[in-house]
């Protein structure tokens, strides 16, 4: 009797760690990615770009998309955290920690309050730097000429950017412009619905300067002119633009760009995810999406990102009370 | 130009693009059909196959799927009058009506020869001015949307015939309201939202149109007892699938087809607008230039009234392309996905893409022509078959409908509020229905409303909360202009009936 229930004990305990094993290690071989905001913009590149790079290289079978517009991702993130869709990651970059410093309540059932705190990082991929680009016929050279116009008639220079205001977009503009010695402020920012669209009224005439992600405007180099980025020196990928920096504004900033999981996802999973992430920077088939959209493999995993994202939260914080945003 | 031309040729016609111009008109019609499945979906779908092809191939795959899509869309729309693509829904004003009246298969015929003509014309265009069109992709600022939506606003005039004005007045406000819920695009402030992340993003475009439309149609027809399939049972299979056009309709068309796709074309140029807002402002077009009998068959089934807008809806999808090929600007999420997919190649799009690659930018248009053809003969012959849907018994057609109707925006949002939420508003709209509130100026308004609040907003922030913007550029005089002299045509028109 005893016998019998030690070995039925030990077969319990043996089917338990066997469906434990097999669960975590069931190779992820498809993933579908929550991108929080229309089809051409910086999340879906970096979503469909790293599907392509981890599908060609092998390291997954197949790639799915989903974009799921609104509110500045808002909705996207939401879905994550109250639906927690199995096998899925979410596309997210700065402005999951803008969104945690200023975000509005209401987003969530109940009073809850938004935040990366309700997600699990799984890692950071990349970054991208700001720039700011004018038209190709621009009477506008440099950055200075911008800041010049802007001092001499501040309702001259109307900013076009690819999101709403106090997006990522608004803040690289604001913060070039606070280094100038110019009330930021006062800078008209013009919000448009998707980077295209921003970019269309660029070049339309109705805006003078965009202030956008650099990958965002790769795509139309031929009809803008790239006045400065946000980055310490050039990048290797667009060599002829000139850094804000050497033209002795002091503005650094790096929109890093990663996956997360819903809070069910095992911690298995996610390091399984974040692994593969991160073995796939060393691919040919990466550097291909890499350069072509002039990103910086910046690989943050784990632990280490998620003190990352608690450091970035305190330098921003600081940076938009001192804008005036918060 | 004609070497290019001719490089194009004989890409696309290579028996490899030529089968991928099959695939994806067909795949497309598929999905376009089948409600809350679009265009972008279906090509977000083909982006994973056409890895490994060489780009021409890749883009042509894409390109057929496009159009098939918005081809495929029509079908839906005018024979349960669930619009499957946005692009779709002017064309079930008139054309479900008309299979209502049993002429399932005229109707049919009508969009399919209409989507023919609009894309053809079109591709003409964009063969032998894609390189200045880019230049009109650029000359319209906020303030012209702005006045593009008003235009589009004024075929609301369409639906308030018979002393429904009132009515169809209040349906437009409803539209407007509808529009106005979710997260403020310029300032990210939530709006209606009653403190619930579900209504954060606003309500859906075809939430709304299948709620509105195909399931309180079918509601409707339960409450009403009107039995679609016993009007169908009159007349003979045949007939009901019949797709000849006598002489009248054919001269009808041959005027509406050349106006819908010029404007359609230019529509679809505009990164602001697109293949809904052409048919939208095609339909409302179309009605100011018919005379006083067609007039009054407007929303009843008209054939210029679905000829105008499926012409339309058409033309625009080629018209994106200008920008989208030689500025590297997507208009659309559509086209953005296809941009994507050709920076994924590794062509930089723009004004030098005839120089660096010429044979896909030629071989691309060269595809448009072959998949209007082969979107043609693959339709044409089905209408017969397709058209007696409408002949099936209702106790199996309505709960198709419904069935359809609830999947397909499941499958939209992966979201069971907005289940609730469409059942909820096909109520209300059912309601509205059995007192003879017409649902056009609904979906009208809500489509027109959101892009017209962005752009006024938008406009307003350029000028420094000046109103100037509406006479500083010729442009937007122009269309402000236009808009003017429509509204006053309606009400001396109306003045003068009434005199009579």
């Amino acid at each position: 009797m005893f016998n019998n229930l030690k070995k039925l004990i030990s077969l319990v305990f043996a089917t338990v760690l066997l469906t434990s094993i097999s669960s975590t290690s069931f190779a992820i071989d498809k993933l579908h990615f929550i991108i929080g905001g229309g089809a051409g913009g910086g999340w879906d590149g970096t979503a469909r770009g790293t599907g392509e790079a981890l599908t060609k290289a092998g390291f997954l079978k197949s790639a799915s998309f989903e974009n799921m517009s609104g509110g500045g991702g808002g909705k996207a993130l939401s879905y994550i955290i109250n639906s927690k869709p199995e096998g899925t990651v979410l596309v997210q970059s700065t402005p999951l920690v803008l969104r945690s410093i200023t975000r509005h309540k209401g987003y969530v059932a109940g009073a809850g309050v938004l935040s990366y705190k309700d997600v699990k990082p799984i890692a950071g991929v990349i970054g991208d730097y700001g720039a700011i680009a004018v038209a190709k016929n621009s009477p506008y050279k440099t950055f200075k000429d911008v800041v010049d116009a802007y001092n001499a008639n501040p309702k001259s220079i109307k900013m076009a950017g690819g999101s709403v205001r106090g997006s990522m977009d608004h803040l690289i503009g604001a913060l070039a412009f606070k280094k100038a010695g110019a009330d930021a402020n006062k800078v008209v920012y013009v919000p448009y619905d998707a980077g295209g669209k921003a970019l269309a009224g660029l070049l339309s005439g109705e805006t003078q300067i965009l202030s956008t992600g650099l990958g965002e405007v790769m795509g139309a180099r031929d009809q803008v002119r790239i006045i400065g980025i946000t980055a310490p020196s050039r990048v290797g990928d667009a060599p002829e633009v000139p850094t804000l920096k050497e033209q002795g504004f002091d503005v650094q900033f790096v929109n890093w760009r990663g996956f997360f999981a819903p809070k069910s996802m095992s911690s298995g999973d996610v390091k399984k995810i974040a692994k593969m992430l991160g073995d796939v920077q060393k691919t040919p088939e990466w550097e291909t999406v890499r350069k072509r959209n002039a990103w910086v493999n910046i690989y943050n995993p784990g632990r280490k990102f998620d003190s990352f994202l608690k450091k970035q939260t305190k330098e921003m914080t600081n940076l938009m009370k001192e804008l005036g945003v918060i | 130009m004609i070497e290019g031309i001719l490089i194009g040729i004989k890409t696309a016609l290579s028996f490899q693009n030529l089968l991928m111009v099959m695939i994806g008109c067909f795949a497309g019609t598929i999905i376009g059909m089948l409600p809350g499945l679009g265009p972008m979906t279906a090509i977000a779908l083909m982006i994973p196959i056409t890895y490994g092809f060489d780009p021409a191939t890749g883009l042509i795959l894409m390109a057929g799927v496009y159009y098939g899509a918005v081809f495929g869309g029509s079908t839906s729309s005018i024979l349960i009058n669930a619009p499957g693509v946005p692009g779709t829904v002017a064309t079930s004003f008139d054309g479900y009506p008309m299979a209502q009246q049993g002429k399932a298969g005229k109707a049919l015929a009508i969009a399919a020869y209409s989507s023919f003509a609009g894309g053809t014309i079109a591709a003409i265009f964009l063969l032998i001015a894609a390189p200045s069109l880019s230049k009109v992709s650029l000359s319209f600022r906020s303030p012209d949307y702005f006045g593009l939506m008003i235009l589009g606003l004024t075929a609301v005039a369409a639906f308030s015939s018979k002393g429904n004005f009132l009515k169809a007045m209040m349906m437009c406000v409803f539209g407007l309201m509808l529009a106005s819920v979710g997260q403020d695009t310029l300032s990210d402030i939530p709006r209606f939202t009653f403190n619930t992340m579900n209504l954060s993003d606003g309500i859906s475009f075809v939430l709304v149109v299948m709620a509105t439309f195909a399931m309180s149609e079918a509601l409707t027809i339960i409450l009403k007892g009107n039995d679609p399939a016993k009007a169908a049972k009159q007349i003979s299979l045949t007939e009901l699938g019949s797709i000849k056009l006598d002489k009248n309709e054919t001269k009808k068309m041959v005027k509406t087809i050349p106006r819908s796709s010029i404007l359609g074309f230019i529509v679809g140029v505009l990164p602001g607008a697109g293949a809904t807002i052409a048919s939208f402002l095609a339909y409302g077009m179309e009605r100011n230039f018919v005379d006083e009998e067609e007039k009054q068959k407007f929303g009843k089934g008209s054939v210029q009234g679905l000829s105008a807008p499926e012409t339309a809806n058409n033309a625009a999808c080629s018209g994106a392309f200008v920008p989208l090929l030689t500025l590297g600007i997507p208009g659309s999420g559509t086209t953005a996905v296809m941009l994507g997919a050709l920076l994924g190649f590794g062509i930089q799009p723009g004004p030098r893409l005839y120089e660096t690659n010429p044979e896909i930018f030629w071989s691309v248009i060269m595809s448009m022509y072959i998949g209007m053809v082969v979107l043609l003969i693959l339709n044409l012959p089905l209408i017969p078959y397709i058209a007696r849907i409408l002949a099936v018994p209702r106790t199996f057609l309505i709960p198709m409908i419904l069935f359809f109707s609830v999947t397909g925006i499941y499958l939209m949002s992966f979201n069971n509020f907005d289940i609730f939420l469409m059942i909820g508003i096909a109520v209300v709209a059912t309601i509205l229905r059995l007192y003879d509130f017409p649902m056009p100026p609904l979906i009208l308004a809500f489509v027109l409303g959101g892009l017209m609040e962005e752009n006024l907003r938008r406009s307003l922030l350029i000028s420094d909360g000046s109103w100037s913007f509406l006479w500083n550029r010729p442009l937007t005089v122009v269309i402000m202009l236009v808009i003017i002299l429509i509204i006053l045509w309606q009400i001396y028109s109306g003045f003068i009936k009434k005199k009579v």
